[in-house]
């Protein structure tokens, strides 16, 4: 019978499979698998947690599949098959032990790991540098990011210092969205009315991925924006250049930004002052509490220190 | 399962069980309701401060008439009881009675919690004013439409009880509306304490 | 005149895309088909006496399984447009608003239109049967829930060719769902057919758990109960639990929308994260009432054809139980990225882990179900054998996703929607399939063929594999869901085209699956094996001990059992010489028919389509028609019925060819 091949069917299946994707992925250069790849401290201790699990969960994987395996081709039903056939034998304490054992062993290994880089990633990444502020806006369909120390703004790309610390504030004035620039760290929703805070940093200077990562209506697709990472001297230049080239941004341009468009890189030179509050305040912010900034209620003051 | 069952002698047996598996349901369906309340109450603790800068509870809510509505409502918990006993006795024309009067206070409940409502928004406190009263009309609002199905109920169920006395399926039915009743009763306390008097403190 | 008629279709009906059209008319002529079908073979009053206005627990189940199935195909059409839409970078095959639309449907359909009514199918089909009961406790509510489910599922439907499919994601997050940025009557027909089916579904909950609590045959301790049951016990305690969250969460997002609330909205103190708790607090519990019915039947599948009782019984049930509690207090996981502070997203990392333990748990005790048994691998075992390895990657990659940090990284990429489509495919699907292949001979009389299941069964798991594996690495390439479109029209090349392309293949080889089960079932209606025996896999539970089909009455005499896998041991008994007690037929005390549960839904269907459109003329009297048949069914006092004797003996002498 052909039957008794299955398990092995099964097996081949799962093996073909991934073999399948490491051949694809080879193929595609690791780099390709940006996630992986990380550029920053923040992104590096979820990278490390990832793999870590991942190997955890293949640990357990892989024997349970071999173990079925073994199991479906020894006890296989053929008439001379001398493995031995106990039909009431459905009972043992010991093995049920073990077996609720080895996943509580588990997840406490899992747990207390999880536990550890959660508090980690909480607190900002340990540097000498002083962190900057950069506020961000998720809107119909673009980024806009304000610098509140620089007084300048920018939409659709972030342009940071390497090697500092970098205090993302989010929120939206449209549907929520998710900031996500997966080479330097995960990601936060950006919400109506709430500012958020992420705290990424980029050891070396290069371009990143950025991406919202949470649906948003038409054009969410076209949603992303290039991160860039200078040193802080070429920084401090683009600053002055943005200063010195570019229009302000008006409460009339805002209006007209935040109309749903797809758009562009763009940069102001200037902001209205309460833009960012405004923004957080008008969308409910006055009834939320802010996180981490303080646990009292009442209106966002827009305290850009941490 | 080698033998028979003997135990189920059919007919009479059969079919009163049939009637208490359907006051076991009932009593189910009512914790579902219990959540749909406990769900609602959530909400109403999430947004009771989300006025907008408009008026909150203590500025709008009189004291006065809900008081009066509470110490209706739990009257009429008391004659549904007082039905109930009734039944029990199978005394149909003093059933009845107990049911028109708690019907009647249920409908002075409805009425005078209508009427709160329509003084509320000609002065153009509505629904859509601010989360706060959206919340609040949601929460009163779910509670006064169970009452009105429930009024409908018993109305529908005195007819049945003038005309076929009380039977089994009459005693079923007038017992689950009897649990209705009472349930009602327990989430007007809450709502009484969450909403108004909490709301005015 | 003509030009306010113009107008009105224009916005009434959806246009501008052929494909749309050509559903349109295909939608026409199938209905026409069946009209003139139905018409020219007579078959009207056969339809509203047999199955319109029957209580009869098989044949809801039947009507189940035949919706459902036609819900997977429609939401399996959805997801071959996307993929194929996804194949290339910058395709142009579907638009942005289209391809929303598509991704919206699909998971709603999938989840609440087929696989919770697949689910109902099997609980209909074969609870009362395995608990040695006569029909579930509440046969008219049982009508009803049917009626409720497959009118809120007409309604949601019918937004593909009228008003416009909703488009803001299957669970509709606010403000997104929001009128000010879902202007559209999509949304209304998201809520409306979703809170139809959803009392149908509160209802059968009620209805199931009342059954197993108070229907079981003589003798049948709570833990002598078989697992199937324990499993659908299970999921009606959370949909007891579960559903009233989502009525009320839908509720609010309606009154946001139709009366001008502000309960998510962005202005006026609304609060769009209380929908993304309450919708979470449905949702999660929701995966486990549609799973935990497919570990009942891989329970009952691994036993049977390992001809070997289920191992560790008492550690299956605790299990699925802890399952059902645990399930309540892991909601957050859903959002572990909107700035929950560390406290909580440990709670709900660690909660979320916690489930792992009893589902791992019941995979060992599967296996060791197996170890020292005999293993024959028909079709419902191929898929349990299918279904194993397929949800220990699926089970651990959610355990992965359950650490927090690392979510963050996961989170809405497409290392998500390859792990729940593991879990959800790998462990629902192939677990209703199991079951759909085994119970099929006890509901339809006949097997489904052998051979065709095999080459079905094959292209399913190759075909997801080819499919979602890809994804999984997609994820990590930071590809995020819900793109319509990628590449350089986005202005970045990230590499994620070869991929994309092999995922798609896999798709159209699942999508091939199911042509190859149609097919398989259409082969069987003609030439399947019958069951004459009424027992086909050598069973161990009392839908077995009775003809295939069941009679309407299921048991002649209700069995007294005295342990679990009652009918095993009543085999084991006959081959050792001892003989049942003989028995006496006693009249069967049965529900009438009543055409009440239709009507209402009917009406309900009605008031829903008026709200949809913010048609109070419509509405109302649709909420009156509901109204009138429940006071209807209030004041219905000739509701039952008994089958005599005579009835009895010659229904089982034709069933057996003999008397009993």
């Amino acid at each position: 019978m052909k039957n008794k091949l299955s398990g092995w069917k099964l097996l081949m299946l799962i093996v073909v499979g991934y073999a399948l994707i490491i051949g694809v992925s080879v193929y595609l250069g690791w780099d390709k698998f940006i996630v992986l790849d990380a550029k920053g401290p923040v992104a590096e201790v979820q990278q490390k947690l990832i793999m870590l699990t991942g190997m955890i969960c293949m640990a357990v994987v892989i024997p349970v599949i071999g173990l079925l395996v073994f199991i479906v081709w020894r006890y296989r039903d053929t008439p001379n098959n001398k493995a031995p056939y106990q039909p009431h034998w459905d009972d043992s304490k010991l093995l049920e032990t073990i077996w609720w054992g080895i996943p509580i062993v588990i997840i406490i290994i899992l747990g207390v790991v999880t536990a550890r880089d959660t508090y980690k990633l909480a607190k900002p990444p340990v540097s000498d540098s002083t962190p900057i502020t950069i506020q961000v806006t998720s809107l119909d369909w673009k980024w806009l990011f304000q610098y509140p120390d620089q007084k300048i703004a920018t939409v659709n790309y972030v342009q940071i210092p390497a090697g500092v610390p970098v205090r993302f504030q989010l929120t939206s004035d449209a549907p929520m969205n998710s900031f996500w620039i997966p080479q330097l760290g995960g990601q936060e929703y950006s919400m109506p009315g709430m500012a958020m805070q992420l705290w990424l940093q980029a050891d070396k200077p290069g371009t990143y991925y950025g991406s919202g990562a949470n649906f948003s209506g038409r054009d969410f697709a076209k949603m992303n924006f290039v991160v860039e990472s200078k040193p802080q001297a070429d920084f401090n230049t683009w600053v002055k250049e943005v200063k010195s080239s570019s229009p302000k941004l008006t409460n009339e341009g805002y209006t007209e930004l935040a109309k749903p468009s797809t758009m562009k890189q763009q940069f102001y030179s200037d902001y209205p002052a309460t833009l960012y509050t405004d923004i957080v305040n008008k969308n409910g912010g006055i009834y939320m509490k802010h996180g981490s900034e303080s646990m009292s209620s009442g209106s966002y003051n827009g305290s850009t220190k941490p | 399962m080698a033998h028979a069952a003997t135990t189920h002698s059919h007919s009479h047996e059969a079919h009163e069980s049939h009637e208490s598996l359907k006051v076991l349901g009932f009593w189910i369906f009512i914790i579902t309701d219990i959540l749909i309340f406990g769900t609602l109450f959530a909400c109403y603790a999430v947004l009771h401060t989300h006025t907008n800068n408009g008026p909150g509870a203590k500025e709008l809510f009189e004291m006065k008439g809900v008081i009066i509505e509470t110490f209706i409502l739990l009257t009429s918990s008391f004659t549904s009881g007082l039905a109930m006993l009734a039944m029990h006795k199978k005394n149909v024309k003093q059933l009845i009675a107990w049911l028109i009067v708690t019907a009647l206070l249920g409908a002075a409940f409805i009425g005078m919690e209508v009427t709160e409502f329509v003084k509320m928004v000609n002065e153009g406190h509505t629904i859509a004013s601010n989360a706060f009263l959206s919340s609040f009309f949601t929460l009163v609002g779910t509670h006064g439409l169970h009452v009105s199905i429930g009024l409908v109920w018993m109305i529908a169920l005195m007819i049945q009880v003038s005309r076929r006395g009380v039977t089994e399926v009459t005693t079923r039915k007038l017992t689950n509306l009897g649990l209705y009743w009472h349930f009602l009763d327990v989430i007007w306390i809450f709502v009484f304490t969450v909403v108004y008097l909490m709301g005015v403190m | 005149m003509w030009e306010n008629i113009k107008d009105f279709a224009s916005t009434f009906f959806v246009t501008g895309d052929p494909l749309i059209y050509g559903a349109d008319v295909s939608i026409g002529l199938t209905s026409i088909a069946i009209l003139f079908v139905l018409t020219y073979f007579k078959k009207w009053k056969w339809l509203w006496r047999e199955w319109i206005t029957t209580v009869d627990h098989k044949k809801i189940g039947i009507m189940y399984l035949i919706a459902s199935l036609l819900m997977l195909f429609r939401g399996g059409v959805d997801a071959l447009l996307m993929r194929t839409q996804l194949a290339l970078p910058n395709m142009k095959f579907l638009q942005a608003d289209h391809y929303n639309a598509v991704f919206t449907t699909h998971g709603t359909i999938m989840i609440l239109f087929m696989a919770m009514p697949l689910m109902f199918a099997l609980f209909n089909l074969v609870v009362p049967l395995q608990l040695g009961a006569r029909d579930v406790a509440f046969p008219f509510l049982n009508s009803m829930s049917f009626w409720l489910f497959l009118m809120g599922a007409m309604l949601f439907n019918l937004s593909f060719v009228i008003g416009g499919s909703p488009d803001a994601g299957w669970l509709s997050y606010p403000p997104l769902s929001e009128l000010a940025y879902s202007p559209g009557v999509g949304e209304n027909f998201y809520i409306w057919g979703i809170q139809i089916s959803g009392i149908g579904s509160l209802a059968t909950g009620i209805n199931f758990l009342v059954t197993i609590l108070k229907m079981r045959a003589p003798g049948m301790k709570m833990m002598k109960m078989p697992l199937f049951s324990w499993s659908v016990l299970s999921s009606s305690v959370m949909i007891i639990f579960a559903f009233p969250i989502l009525t009320v969460t839908l509720a609010l997002l309606f009154l946001d929308r139709f009366v001008g609330a502000h309960f998510f909205t962005m202005d006026l103190g609304g609060n769009p994260m209380m929908y993304v708790n309450l919708i979470w607090m449905w949702g999660h519990p929701e995966v486990y009432i549609v799973v935990i019915p497919a570990f009942g039947i891989f329970s009952e599948v691994v036993s049977t054809f390992s001809k070997k009782s289920i191992f560790g019984y008492k550690s299956m049930v605790f299990s699925m139980m802890l399952i059902s509690v645990v399930s309540f207090f892991t909601w957050a996981h859903h959002f572990f990225t909107m700035g929950s502070s560390a406290n909580v997203n440990v709670f709900f990392a660690i909660s979320t882990m916690v489930i792992g333990i009893p589902t791992g748990v019941k995979i060992f005790n599967w296996l060791f179900t197996m170890f020292r048994g005999r293993i024959t691998i028909k079709q419902p075992m191929l898929w349990t054998l299918g279904f194993i390895p397929c949800f220990v990657v699926g089970g651990a990659t959610g355990v992965m996703l359950a650490v927090a940090p690392a979510d963050y990284q996961y989170h809405n990429s497409y290392f998500l929607i390859a792990h729940f489509h593991q879990v959800l495919i790998g462990g629902v699907v192939f677990g209703y399939f199991a079951g759909m292949y085994y119970w099929w001979p006890k509901v339809f009389g006949f097997k489904l063929d052998e051979k065709l299941g095999k080459w079905s069964f094959w292209l399913w798991n190759i075909g997801f594999y080819v499919c979602f594996m890809p994804q999984y690495a997609l994820g990590f390439m930071g590809m995020t869901r819900r793109l319509y479109t990628y590449g350089s029209d986005t202005g970045w090349d990230l590499g994620w085209a070869p991929l994309n392309m092999i995922s798609t293949v896999g798709a159209f080889v699942m999508g091939l699956a199911f042509i190859v089960q149609v097919w398989q079932i259409s082969y069987s209606i003609r030439k399947g094996e019958r069951d004459l025996t009424g027992d086909p896999w050598n069973g161990r539970t009392l839908e077995w001990s009775i003809p295939s089909p069941a009679p309407f009455y299921n048991f002649a005499v209700v069995p007294e059992v005295e342990g679990t896998d009652a009918w095993w041991k009543t085999k084991e008994d006959l081959k050792n010489g001892i003989k049942p007690a003989p028995v006496k037929l006693e009249p069967i005390h049965m529900p009438k028919n009543s055409a009440i549960p239709f009507i209402m839904s009917v009406c309900w269907f009605i008031a829903g389509f008026g709200f949809v459109f913010g048609w109070m003329w419509m509405a109302i009297p649709g909420l009156v028609g509901v109204a009138i048949s429940l006071l209807a069914r209030s004041f219905t006092y000739d509701t039952d019925y008994y089958v005599q004797v005579d009835e009895i003996e010659r229904t089982e002498a034709a069933l057996r060819g003999r008397t009993v």
